[in-house]
């Protein structure tokens, strides 16, 4: 198969998202002017940085007084799981160019990681992988950046009572399902959960995340070794 | 606010080396022992319900339970888990919020 149909299947894949996508640019684009900042800065975050939460913790940090270095922090926390999506990524695209993996890197976010890998998985062949990724993240950063320029072109026309920033969380609903397929995976997605709530009261701040994941990405594989050990007399 | 701009940048090179760090290496990755696929395996769903979780129950940032969005939060499950339609979860988890906050 050409690559232009892999890569129409990835965009064909992605469209159903940008109806999350887009309400939650309109709040990156919004926020940073509602805070006191000019557009070009929300369109600087939305190309350079790509990363919806770590955009708005970069504004809430900056805009409450807080330094550069904390908000840097923050942001680079929030985007810690970019390291475990690029390591399941990576065996996929092994066959591809360093250049070619390198610009595909830029692109790597939660939605097109979530609708490539189970792909990749149930399909042995290597040669649509990259252009299927390509097709979806292309077209998900021009709804990002489009949703972000009308988010700082509107901002403050959208009322308070349209929970925008709520259409995150929804959104990956839909990826979470899925990715449920067996006992471990359950685990790994209740732990996942409850240990970021935890480590959220405990003070964790901008880590929980990444604690939840730790500790559901623990508990899954012990259930999924369990479950492979032959059973004891 | 001039703070911003070096921020960005730094935030946005951070990120692309995390993005960037073990597709790099891709090459070198022969093949992937049993063991570690199925480690990677768990990184969707523990990642994804390390998100929504807390977005649902701690929305401003403290254990609560009572809130719109937490009930919010069940219903959309239901309607990703039946429909698997995005358009479908998003109108009915933010009409909920929205329905809730205006009683």
């Amino acid at each position: 198969m050409p690559s232009l149909t892999h890569a129409r299947a990835g965009a064909a894949a992605i469209a159903p998202m940008l109806v999350g996508v887009v309400p939650f640019g309109l709040v990156a684009g919004a926020a940073p002017v509602a805070n006191g900042f000019d557009g070009w800065t929300a369109v600087g975050l939305s190309t350079v940085v790509f990363a919806g939460a770590s955009q708005l913790a970069i504004v809430d940090v900056l805009s409450h007084g807080g330094s550069a270095v904390v908000a840097i922090l923050a942001a680079l926390t929030i985007n810690l799981r970019m390291v475990l999506y690029s390591a399941s990524l990576a065996p996929y695209l092994g066959h591809e160019s360093t250049r070619r993996r390198l610009g595909a890197a830029y692109l790597l976010n939660d939605q097109v990681y979530a609708l490539s890998v189970p792909r990749w998985a149930a399909d042995d062949r290597s040669d649509g992988r990259l252009a299927f990724y390509v097709g979806a993240a292309v077209l998900l950063w021009v709804g990002w950046v489009t949703a972000t320029i009308a988010g700082v072109v509107l901002g403050a026309a959208v009322p308070d009572s349209v929970p925008l920033d709520f259409a995150v969380p929804l959104v990956f609903f839909v990826l979470l399902v899925p990715v449920l397929v067996d006992r471990p995976s359950v685990v790994a997605a209740v732990t996942g959960g409850g240990a970021a709530v935890m480590a959220g009261e405990a003070g964790a701040g901008p880590l929980s995340m990444i604690v939840g994941a730790m500790a559901g990405i623990a508990a899954g594989s012990v259930a999924d070794a369990r479950r492979r050990q032959p059973a004891s007399p | 606010m001039s703070r911003i701009w070096p921020a960005i940048l730094i935030s946005g090179a951070g990120t692309y080396a995390m993005r960037a760090s073990f597709l790099a290496f891709a090459h070198r990755i022969v093949t992937v022992p049993p063991a570690v696929a199925r480690v990677l395996r768990q990184i969707p769903p523990a990642a994804l319900a390390a998100i929504i979780l807390p977005a649902l129950v701690r929305p401003q940032g403290h254990l609560d339970l009572l809130q719109p969005r937490a009930l919010a939060g069940i219903l959309a499950a239901f309607v990703a888990w039946r429909t698997r339609n995005v358009g479908l979860t998003l109108v009915v988890g933010m009409g909920v919020v929205a329905g809730l906050q205006a009683v």
